[in-house]
């Protein structure tokens, strides 16, 4: 008998499955722990792995081919085995989701048809609007299509007299929003099951917020320098033919790296009995995704330089964009930075990333008016950094240190050349 | 639980309240000797004796009257009417007085009274004697109305009524008569002015009194499995007091509304309810609330005209699809 390998259910939300490659064909022998192909989830691509030992009888999905978990991908068996034959998948998730929404209008019509004797059915329940028309609709339809706003005219109705009745405005609502005016489209209530990054994000982020007693520092630092040698380095850069640019977030990487070798009680974490702080600076960011947000580490941060630190986060964001960060590249962090300021952010303080000490957060740079050495109100380039301190491990002054010592190195990028 | 007929239930309750309370009596035509012309009061002669028990002579307005000045004088008159189309008889007692008395003496005077017998058609006696005057009673501010569909509801209500300090009117059925129930032995009542959902459902309400709700539950049950409608029965029980909010409960659960009564339709107890649920439950409703009644003409005495001039089950199912 052969076997058949099943598109695997890889995550909790995972409903089908992408075969990216194969990394066996058909008449190949395999055996367990081989490598079989690659499987693209919502999440990432990850390997199915053969635990089955015999001949690759029948690849069912071909490469770039798309199936429902539990729908066969391959039979192994042995060599000369006729392979069970097997329906093409069928791609169903988005259609499926519709028609459940479909169903339950379905039913309540088919409720409202089955006890209407002398009614039409209902056949397209959107129409075109028309404004002038005098629509029909009871008392409880009117109130619902107005919560929903839906204009009665765009309604047929399929109740005594082709009035409108509760299941028309219904039914309406989950099949032709689309022939209503944009401006009257309603906010839809919607339910979406955690996922599992958006689980471990609530984890994690509760447990910090309710455990690790969080102070706040802010300090205004002068971008303009930063914004200027960003500006020439990324032009040497470009006649140095280097496809590299450099952001912001890099200069503010590097900053904080070279700011923890300064203030080193920032580079820190709790541990019940003692505090622990790290030989080396693991330097996290994060990256937002549409649904959630990780955070890569840059390992060793506090030996690299700005353009290796800028060559590496953009790897980093990369894979975690398209979602192929390992578990190792996200975890082991010593402190995190997190950047709103390309959000228009003024300022904001981020939840501690434990076990860090500390998060650095970044608002944008404005434009504003301030008062120079020599008392001359000048246009200034400011931006916000803020931390948010682990009480526990480091107290206000060693915060104020380190935002000190970054608002310096932020203000002469030269320093952090050498 | 013992199963007895309405009218032995009615009968028990007078029973058990003569025997409670020195103060009742009852008075009617034909009560005693020929133990009631529906014999709802046989026995009670025999156990209760001619000073409880009395034949009154043929004059509505005479034992009325009599009955209403009993009761100022603090007796607890029970008072049969063969028929309750002879109270017209004794309008200006019943309606008149019996309503006025506490309201005109400032409070000082209460008429516990309370005025019995059948009130319906349907059994081929006649424009004269076929009327249902609840909607009467309760168009009248000092009158209390209830009208009982099961053996359980009349004694429980019929007790209520007679130990309650103003004038009671009890509207039962000949029809209903012979029905059997359950019917506790123990000493129960049921409070004036709350109505019983006798069948939960989703779909319509159906909301009636005395017979009519007993048709309605028999509707319900076509409508469930012909029609695949799912309709819930609300028996008033009580007219006046009324239970609202029983009523408007109901439609906003169902959205649908159809009253049946045996009031001929012009200022029945139909009009008043549907005046309510359309004033204080009009977002809810998905239909417009119809009204099953008898139809608009004196009683036919043509019994087959009569059955279709009278709500029926078949007219009760038609009104229901009209709307659901």
């Amino acid at each position: 008998m052969a076997n058949i390998i099943e598109m695997p259910k890889l995550s909790d939300t995972m409903t089908d499955g992408t075969v990216v490659s194969w990394l066996k064909k058909e008449g190949d022998v395999v055996e367990s722990g081989d490598i079989l192909a690659e499987i693209e989830t919502d999440k990432a691509t990850q390997e199915l792995e053969c635990f089955d030992e015999g001949t690759i009888l029948k690849i069912y999905v071909q490469a770039s081919g798309k199936a429902p978990c539990g729908h066969p991908l391959c039979a192994i068996g042995e060599k000369g085995e006729d392979p069970p034959k097997v329906e093409e998948p069928v791609a169903k998730p988005e259609a499926e989701k519709e028609n459940k929404g479909q169903e339950e209008a379905k039913a309540i019509q088919a409720k409202a048809k089955s006890k209407t004797t002398k009614s039409p059915p209902a056949k397209n329940p959107v129409q075109a609007v028309n404004s002038k028309q005098r629509s029909f609709a009871s008392p409880l339809a009117r109130k619902i299509a107005d919560e929903k706003g839906i204009p009665l005219e765009a309604i047929k109705g399929s109740g005594p007299s082709g009035r409108i009745v509760q299941a028309d405005v219904i039914a309406a609502s989950q099949a032709g929003i689309k022939g209503i005016p944009a401006a009257s489209v309603p906010l839809e209530e919607k339910i979406t099951p955690v996922s599992t990054i958006r689980e471990v994000i609530a984890r994690r982020l509760l447990e910090s917020k309710t455990q690790v007693p969080h102070f706040y520092l802010e300090k205004e630092v002068d971008a303009s320098p930063l914004l200027k040698t960003r500006v020439a380095l990324n032009e040497k850069l470009k006649k140095l033919g280097q496809s590299i640019k450099l952001t912001v977030n890099d200069y503010i990487l590097k900053a904080s790296a070279e700011a923890l070798r300064t203030v080193p009680a920032m580079n820190s974490s709790w541990e019940g009995e003692n505090i622990r702080q790290h030989g080396s600076v693991h330097l996290s960011f994060g990256v937002a995704l549409e649904d959630g947000l990780v955070t890569p580490v840059i390992r060793d941060a506090e030996k690299k330089d700005l353009v290796t630190i800028s060559r590496e986060a953009r790897e980093l964001i990369d894979k975690a964009r398209s979602k192929k960060l390992t578990p190792e590249e996200m975890s082991g962090s010593t402190f995190t930075v997190t950047n709103l300021g390309m959000y228009g952010i003024n300022s904001f303080y981020g939840i501690i990333n434990t076990p860090n000490a500390g998060i650095l957060s970044v608002g944008g740079t404005f434009k504003k008016p301030i008062v120079d050495e020599n008392d001359n109100i000048i246009i200034g380039n400011r931006m916000s950094v803020g931390i948010s301190g682990d009480h526990r491990v480091v107290d206000g002054a060693v915060g104020a240190l380190f935002l000190q010592a970054l608002a310096e190195n932020l203000e002469n990028p030269a320093i952090m050349m050498v | 639980m013992a199963i007895i007929t309405y009218r032995d239930a009615i009968n028990q309750a007078m029973a058990e309240e003569i025997a409670r309370d020195s103060d009742v009596f009852i008075m009617g035509e034909e009560v005693a000797q020929y133990k009631g012309a529906y014999k709802v009061t046989r026995g009670l002669l025999e156990k209760f004796g001619p000073e409880r028990i009395i034949d009154a002579p043929i004059s509505e307005a005479g034992f009325c009257g009599l009955g209403v000045g009993a009761a100022m004088m603090g007796l607890r008159p029970v008072v049969e009417f063969m028929f309750w189309s002879f109270c017209y008889v004794a309008f200006d007692q019943v309606i008149n007085n019996a309503a006025n008395i506490r309201y005109m003496s400032g409070g000082l005077i209460n008429i516990p009274i309370v005025f019995r017998g059948p009130g319906n058609g349907g059994t081929n006696v006649g424009a004269t004697h076929s009327h249902t005057p609840e909607n009467f009673v309760a168009n009248t501010p000092g009158l209390k109305v209830v009208c009982p569909s099961t053996p359980y509801d009349a004694k429980g209500l019929l007790k209520s009524a007679i130990r309650d300090n103003d004038p009671v009117f009890v509207m039962e059925n000949t029809l209903l008569y012979g029905n059997q129930g359950e019917v506790p032995e123990d000493d129960y009542v049921i409070p004036l002015g709350v109505a019983e959902v006798k069948k939960e459902g989703s779909d319509i309400s159906l909301v009636a009194h005395g017979r009519c709700a007993i048709l309605c539950l028999e509707a319900a049950e076509v409508l469930a499995t012909e029609h695949g409608i799912n309709a819930e029965v609300v028996d008033l029980r009580s007219i006046r007091p009324l239970d609202e909010e029983t009523i408007l409960q109901s439609v906003k659960k169902t959205n649908r509304a159809v009253l049946v009564e045996e009031n001929k339709p012009f200022c029945g107890v139909g009009s008043q309810i549907c005046s309510i649920i359309q004033e204080k439950a009009f977002d809810y409703l998905d239909a417009p609330i119809k009204r099953v009644s008898s139809i608009d003409a004196p009683q036919i005495y043509s019994m087959p005209l009569e059955q279709e001039q009278i709500p029926n089950i078949e007219r009760i199912i038609d009104t229901v699809l009209e709307i659901a």
